[in-house]
C-alpha cells in the first residue's frame, strides 16, 4: 500500500507538536502524527490517553494550543467539522451519530443530501447511491429501514458508510469494530483493505491490540498526552503494545481458575420475547446458569440476546415460557423485584440504561438502592451516606474520578463503566448479568472487570455474560452457548471450545447455510 | 478523554462568584436585551401616535415610572409581592413537571379548575369559621387543579398521549367549565351578570400592608417543600431521574408511568394552588371570564427561573414586578401595560436563542443554555410513552 520508493509524496495528513492544555491536564504534549496516503495507521492508548482530543482537535472540534496540521504538505486551519469535512476528514465516533426516527438513506444523506432541483431531495437516487456504495464494499442494505430498528453492528455499518458517502480521503474511526463478530470484522478490515488500496488514509483508534496487528500499516502509541513509540506490526506483539500503553506489564488473559458450579441460579424454560417491532426475537429458550459458574452466550449482534437479557432482568416483557430465579418465578416481575431479589445488571448501553450521565457520580453509584437504607430514611435521602458510600466504592474500584460530585457525564469510557460494575457487584447477588461487559474500554479496565466478573464467580454468584467479542466469551465462559436467530444452537464446554466451531455456529446456527444469511437483520 | 471535555466542567472548584454568574449570566442578559427592545418599541411606538413629537427619553420616563410602580414604595412592594405570588405557584408547578421531562402547558387550565374549586367551596363555606372555610377552599382549589393535571398524566401513561396537546386542549375546556359554572349553578341570584357571591369568611387574611394576603407566606412554603421534595426525597429524585433518563429510570426499578402521572398531578396541585390564592386573596369572587395570564406567565417564569425553586422565585419577582409597576408607567409615561408583554416575550426569545447570546456575547463556561429548552425539544421529538 505504502510506496517505499517515493518519500517524496508528503504524507496525506501531519499533525506536528500538538498540544492541548486543559485547567490541570495537558490532554495532548507535543503529539507527533503523519498518515500517507493509503496507509491505515493505528492510533493505540487507553482511556484518557489523549485520543479523542487529538482527533477532536483533527475534527475542528477543538483548537490545539501549539502545533500544526498539515493536509498532503500545507498547513492547514481547521475552523470545525463542517470545514474538516470539506477537506475530506471524517470520523466515525464510538457513540452513533444517527438519528433513531430517521432510516439509513436519511441518515447517511444528512448534511449531503442528493437534491433534485434547489428544494427536493432526489431519494431515489440517493438510495441507489447507498445501496450501490453498500454493495461495493460488501454489504447489503435495505436503506429505508429506520435506524433506530437496527442492532448496533448494524449502526455502525450506517456511519462507516456515512463517511463513505461523504467520499473521505482520511478517515477516522474510533473503536469501529468494538460491537462487531469476528466475521463482521473481517468485513470491515476488508472494506478498510479496500478503501486504503483506493488511497484513503485511515487513522484507526482500538483497544483491541491483535486487531491493530492485523490491519494497521503502522502504530502510534500514547500515553498521557504523549507519544511513547511507534511500531511496524512486524517488528512488535501484544505484550510489547500492552506494555507500552498501560506503562507496565499487564497481563492480558485473566487467569479464571477452577469453577465450582453448585445449584442451578437461573433457569429459563421455553422462554419467548418479542422485539420493540413485536416479532418474536427470542423462540423457546432453555437455559440454566448455575450458582458459581459463568455462561457465555456468544453470538452475532441481534440474534436475540438484548431481548433475552432484557426479559430476564424485567426490562420487557416475556411473551412465552418462564423464568425461576433459585425456584421462584420472576417471569413478570418487575425490575425492582428482580433487583431485590438478588439479580444485578451491567447494561450493554450504560449512556442509555446504566447511568445518569447529568447526575453526580455519587447519585450513579446509588442509582438501583437509592429508596434503601442507609441512603434513605423513609422518604428523605440521606446525603452522607450517599457521599460515604460513594466514595467507599470509588476507592474499591479505583474508578478516576475528581470527586464523587462530578457529573457521570465527564468521566472517560472506563471509569463509567467501573462505576456500574462498583454499583451491581457491591451487594450479594444471585445472579450477574453481564451485556457486552468491556465495549469500548482498554486493556487495563478490561482486566479489571475480567477479575471482578471472575471473583464473583468464585463467590458463588450465577454469571450470565452476552459479548459480541467472542475472544471475551471463551476467555471467561465455563459454559458457552451459542445463539442464533432467538435460538440457543449450540452449548459447549468453556475450556474445550474451539473457536472456529462457535464462529460458525455463531454465524450459521449450525445449518448448512452461507455465512452471509446471520449477519443481514432480518427483514 | 473525557477529562477536560468542556472548559466549564464542575470537577474542579471554580470560584463560587464564578459558579454564580455561569448560571445567571444568560437570564441577566436577557432581560437587558429585552428591556433594550422595549426601549425601541417604546420610541417607534411614538412615531406612530398621531400629533406625537418625538421624546427620546420617553424610555427611561416609562422605566423609571415602571420602578416606581413597583418598588416606589411599600404598598407598591405589597403589590408587587401579591403579583409575584401566583407566578412562583404557577412557575413550580411547570418548573417542576420540566424536572420530570415534561412540558406542562396547561398550568393555566389547572390555575382556572383550582380557582373554581376554592370559589365553590369558598362560596359554600362563606358563613363557616375562617379556620375551616379557609382550609377546605383551599384544599378545594389544590385538588380541582391536581386533577386537571392528572388527566393528562394518566392519558400520557396508558396512552402515550403526548402531554403538550392534552394540556392545551384542557386548557380550553377549563374555560368552557368555568363560563358555565360561574353562569350556572355559582351564580349569585339577583344580580343582572354573571358572577359568583362572595367568598366570605374563605378569604385569605391581609399580614402585610392594605391587602398583601396570607397567599404570599403559602407561595414562600410552596418554594421550600417543593426543593425539599425535589433534592432531599426519594421521590423527588425519581422525578429528577426519569427527567434526566427515563430508560435508566425503568432500570433503576422506577416506574416512569406512575411518576408521570403523579409529577402532573403535584404540578396540577400547584398551579390549582396559584388560583385558589389569587380568589381568596385577591377577587373573592369569579366571573365567567375570570383569567390571568398566570398560567402561561409562569412557563416564562420557569424558564427564565432555570426550572430551579430558588431561580424560580427570582424570576417570578421581576415579572411580579412588571406587573404590579405597569399601570404607573401606563399613568405617568402613557405607555400601555401591553409592554410588559413584549418584554416577558423578548426575554423568552432570547433565553430560548442562547446560543445566539453565548456566541455574541463570548460567554465560555456559562451553563450551556436551559436544560428546559432540551426538555422541550425532547418533548417534541415524538418520544413515545413512558414505558
Amino acid at each position: 500500500m505504502t510506496t517505499p520508493d517515493a518519500p517524496v509524496r508528503a504524507p496525506a495528513l501531519e499533525m506536528r507538536g500538538i498540544t492541548k492544555r486543559y485547567p490541570g491536564v495537558t490532554a495532548n504534549d507535543h503529539i507527533d502524527l503523519d498518515v500517507r496516503p493509503g496507509e491505515i495507521h493505528a492510533l493505540l492508548g487507553e482511556n484518557g490517553a489523549g485520543k479523542t482530543t487529538l482527533m477532536n482537535i483533527l475534527y475542528g472540534l477543538a483548537r490545539p494550543d501549539e502545533g500544526a496540521i498539515l493536509l498532503d504538505g500545507q498547513e492547514v486551519n481547521i475552523s470545525g467539522p463542517s470545514d474538516a469535512i470539506a477537506r475530506g476528514i471524517n470520523m466515525v465516533h464510538q457513540h452513533f451519530m444517527l438519528v433513531p426516527v430517521f432510516s439509513i438513506a436519511e441518515n447517511i444523506l444528512l448534511g449531503e443530501e442528493t437534491m433534485a432541483g434547489p428544494i427536493f431531495l432526489d431519494r431515489r437516487e440517493a438510495r441507489r447511491g447507498i445501496v450501490e456504495l453498500g454493495r461495493r464494499f460488501g454489504f447489503e442494505i435495505d436503506p429505508d429501514l429506520r435506524v433506530g430498528s437496527l442492532s448496533v453492528g448494524w449502526q455502525q455499518r450506517v456511519e462507516i458508510l456515512k463517511a463513505l458517502y461523504r467520499d473521505a480521503k482520511i478517515l477516522v474511526l474510533d473503536e469501529p469494530t468494538a460491537v462487531l463478530t469476528p466475521q463482521e470484522t473481517e468485513e470491515i478490515f476488508a472494506v478498510l483493505r479496500r478503501l486504503a488500496a483506493e488511497g484513503h488514509s485511515i487513522v484507526f483508534i482500538s483497544h483491541k491490540l491483535y486487531e491493530v496487528l492485523e490491519i494497521a500499516d503502522r502504530i502510534t502509541v500514547i500515553r498521557r498526552g504523549k507519544v511513547v513509540g511507534q511500531r511496524l506490526p512486524a517488528e512488535t506483539d501484544e505484550d510489547d503494545l500492552a506494555e507500552l500503553m498501560v506503562g507496565r506489564g499487564v497481563q492480558l488473559t485473566v487467569d479464571r481458575g477452577e469453577s465450582h458450579p453448585a445449584d442451578v441460579a437461573v433457569r429459563l424454560e421455553g422462554l419467548e420475547v418479542k422485539d420493540d417491532r413485536g416479532s418474536i426475537a427470542v423462540r423457546g429458550v432453555d437455559l440454566e446458569v448455575r450458582s458459581g459458574e459463568i455462561l457465555g452466550i456468544a453470538g452475532v449482534a441481534g440474534n436475540g440476546q438484548d431481548e433475552l437479557v432484557e426479559a430476564i432482568v424485567g426490562l420487557r416483557h416475556a411473551a412465552g415460557g418462564r423464568i425461576g430465579l433459585q425456584g421462584a418465578d420472576i417471569t413478570h416481575a418487575s425490575p425492582r423485584r428482580i433487583n431485590e431479589a438478588g439479580v444485578a445488571y451491567v447494561p450493554a448501553d450504560r449512556h442509555r440504561f446504566g447511568l445518569v450521565l447529568s447526575f453526580p457520580v455519587a447519585d450513579n453509584l446509588v442509582l438501583t438502592d437509592y429508596y434503601r437504607r442507609p441512603y434513605a430514611r423513609g422518604f428523605i435521602r440521606n446525603d452522607e451516606a450517599i457521599e460515604a458510600t460513594a466514595e467507599e466504592r470509588i476507592r474499591e474500584y479505583d474508578v478516576r474520578t475528581p470527586s464523587a460530585d462530578v457529573r457521570a457525564g465527564t468521566l472517560s469510557g472506563g471509569n463509567q463503566q467501573k462505576l456500574v460494575v462498583a454499583r451491581e457487584l457491591s451487594r450479594d447477588l444471585k445472579l450477574l448479568v453481564l451485556d457486552q461487559p468491556t465495549r469500548g474500554l482498554d486493556v487495563g479496565s478490561i482486566e479489571f472487570i475480567h477479575r471482578q466478573a471472575i471473583a464473583k464467580r468464585d463467590a458463588g454468584t450465577a454469571i450470565l455474560l452476552v459479548s459480541a467479542e467472542l475472544d471475551e466469551i471463551l476467555e471467561l465462559s465455563d459454559r458457552i452457548a451459542v445463539m442464533y436467530r432467538g435460538r440457543i444452537v449450540a452449548v459447549r464446554d468453556g475450556r474445550t471450545a474451539d473457536k472456529n466451531e462457535i464462529g460458525l455456529l455463531m454465524a450459521t446456527g449450525g445449518e448448512a447455510r452461507s455465512p452471509a444469511a446471520a449477519i443481514g437483520p432480518a427483514v | 478523554m473525557t477529562a477536560p471535555s468542556s472548559s466549564g466542567s464542575p470537577g474542579r472548584a471554580t470560584p463560587l462568584l464564578a459558579q454564580i454568574w455561569a448560571v445567571i449570566a444568560l437570564p441577566l442578559i436577557s432581560i437587558l436585551l429585552a428591556l433594550l427592545v422595549g426601549a425601541f418599541v417604546i420610541l417607534a411606538s411614538q412615531l406612530v401616535l398621531p400629533g406625537g413629537n418625538l421624546d427620546l427619553l420617553l424610555p427611561l420616563t416609562a422605566y423609571a415610572a415602571l420602578f416606581q410602580g413597583a418598588f416606589g414604595n411599600f404598598d407598591a412592594l405589597v403589590d408587587t409581592l401579591i403579583s409575584t405570588t401566583p407566578l412562583v405557584l404557577g412557575g413550580l408547578s411547570v418548573g417542576l413537571a420540566f424536572k420530570a421531562g415534561l412540558f406542562n402547558i396547561g398550568a393555566q387550565g389547572q390555575f382556572l379548575l383550582g380557582a373554581l374549586g376554592a370559589v365553590a367551596a369558598g362560596v359554600a363555606l362563606a358563613g363557616a369559621p375562617p379556620l375551616v372555610a379557609i382550609t377546605v377552599a383551599l384544599a378545594a382549589g389544590i385538588l380541582a387543579g391536581a386533577f386537571w393535571g392528572f388527566i393528562p398524566g394518566l392519558l400520557k401513561a396508558v396512552s402515550g398521549a403526548h402531554e403538550v396537546v392534552v394540556t392545551i386542549m384542557l386548557n380550553y375546556i377549563a374555560i368552557a367549565v368555568i363560563a358555565a359554572v360561574v353562569g350556572g349553578p355559582l351564580r349569585q341570584q339577583g344580580r343582572p351578570e354573571a358572577i359568583t357571591p362572595d367568598v366570605g369568611n374563605a378569604a385569605l387574611p391581609v399580614i402585610i400592608g392594605n391587602d398583601g394576603h396570607a397567599g404570599i407566606a403559602l407561595a414562600i412554603v410552596a418554594v421550600a417543600v417543593v426543593a425539599f421534595l425535589l433534592f432531599r426525597t426519594t421521590l423527588g429524585f425519581e422525578i429528577r431521574i426519569v427527567g434526566a433518563n427515563p430508560d435508566a429510570a425503568r432500570y433503576a426499578g422506577m416506574r416512569p408511568r406512575a411518576l408521570t402521572i403523579l409529577t402532573m398531578s403535584i404540578a396540577g396541585a400547584l398551579a390549582g394552588l396559584a388560583g385558589a390564592v389569587v380568589v381568596l386573596g385577591v377577587t373573592h369572587l369569579m366571573t365567567p371570564s375570570f383569567g390571568t395570564t398566570v398560567g402561561f406567565d409562569s412557563i416564562a417564569v420557569a424558564l427564565l427561573g432555570r426550572t430551579n425553586p430558588v431561580g424560580i422565585v427570582a424570576a417570578a419577582f421581576l415579572f411580579g414586578a412588571l406587573r404590579a409597576g405597569a399601570s404607573l408607567m401606563q399613568i405617568k409615561a402613557g405607555i400601555p401595560v401591553e409592554l410588559i408583554d413584549v418584554l416577558q416575550a423578548t426575554i423568552l426569545l432570547f433565553l430560548v436563542a442562547n446560543p445566539v447570546l453565548r456566541r455574541a456575547f463570548r460567554l465560555r463556561g456559562v451553563k450551556a443554555g436551559l436544560e428546559t429548552t432540551e426538555t422541550i425539544t425532547k418533548t417534541y421529538a415524538g418520544e413515545v410513552a413512558p414505558r
